[in-house]
């Protein structure tokens, strides 16, 4: 079993990246993804002990945090997703679920996602097309759920352009819709 | 339409899903007595009324959040939008 080869949600072995226009898209398997649900009337003990983890204040209402190793994104009310580098070493969500005892649900979400990392230019032009989030008002920091080609994905805006999470058994699709887009707007 | 979404603002309908009658919050006791025919009442019975009525919503496309909206079927207009969780709190439940 241990001489099985991973593959990158597109099915390759190293992670594909395609540039069109002024715009690269990146896909990005080296991420860990964890959801933390607190637990009910834990609001306040798990922003808090959030916050502390993180280095940063826990992202408000459709925010986007990055801090000094971990980011995170708002999700739903007292409902987060938490992303950080994937170390074998050191599973994120046993991390994560020994730092908030008792007051949230921490669930490995890694597999079931897939992360484009997407930067250049014109990247507001390109979401214009793939789904209803205006982006123009969408600042830096922005974090939104929405529907890119039919499937639910998260949107996040930072420094380094826009993050796509989608469901990773509809990669390849969500990753057609990105270059489809791409291609009729550059 | 445009729904106002307590937290996220305004929100294009279609990342919603319609369930009905905001009454389905209401489920009645199922150990009381005569639970059999109020059940039924609360299963099968709604109004339809034309004109203002509060609804379900679910934000599928969004937060996940169910909402309770009070909209004009005549219209479309919306007079309110509450987060549903709010609402079963102000009846003293989910604290």
């Amino acid at each position: 079993m241990h001489d099985l080869a991973p593959l990158t949600a597109l099915g390759s072995s190293a992670p594909q990246s395609d540039t069109i226009g002024p715009v690269t898209i990146t896909e990005n398997p080296d991420m860990a993804l964890v959801s933390v649900a607190a637990r009910l009337g834990q609001d306040a003990a798990c922003t808090t002990a959030l916050a502390r983890i993180l280095g940063t204040s826990a992202p408000d209402v459709a925010q986007f945090v990055q801090g000094p190793t971990l980011a995170a994104f708002w999700s739903a009310p007292h409902c987060w997703m938490v992303t950080g580098p994937d170390d074998p070493q050191s599973d994120l969500s046993t991390r994560l679920k020994a730092d908030l005892p008792h007051m949230a649900s921490v669930t490995d979400q890694s597999g079931g996602w897939v992360r484009f990392d997407m930067q250049g230019d014109g990247l507001g032009a390109l979401f214009e097309r793939l789904c209803n989030l205006d982006m123009a008002r969408m600042a830096q920091g922005g974090a939104r759920r929405t529907v890119i080609d039919h499937l639910g994905c998260f949107v996040l805006c930072h420094g380094g352009g826009v993050t796509v999470y989608g469901p990773r058994s509809g990669a390849r699709s969500l990753h057609d819709a990105l270059i489809t887009a791409a291609r009729s707007v550059f | 339409m445009i729904i106002n979404h307590p937290l996220l603002g305004p929100c294009d309908a279609q990342e919603f899903t319609y369930l009905g009658d905001a009454r389905l919050i209401d489920r009645p006791d199922g150990m009381a007595d005569g639970a059999e025919d109020v059940f039924y009442d609360y299963a099968y019975l709604r109004d339809n009324p034309a004109g203002q009525h509060r609804e379900l919503w679910f934000h599928e496309a969004g937060d996940r959040s169910w909402l309770v909206i009070t909209r004009n079927t005549l219209t479309h207009e919306i007079i309110s939008v509450e987060l549903a969780r709010d609402v079963a709190r102000k009846q003293g439940r989910s604290l």
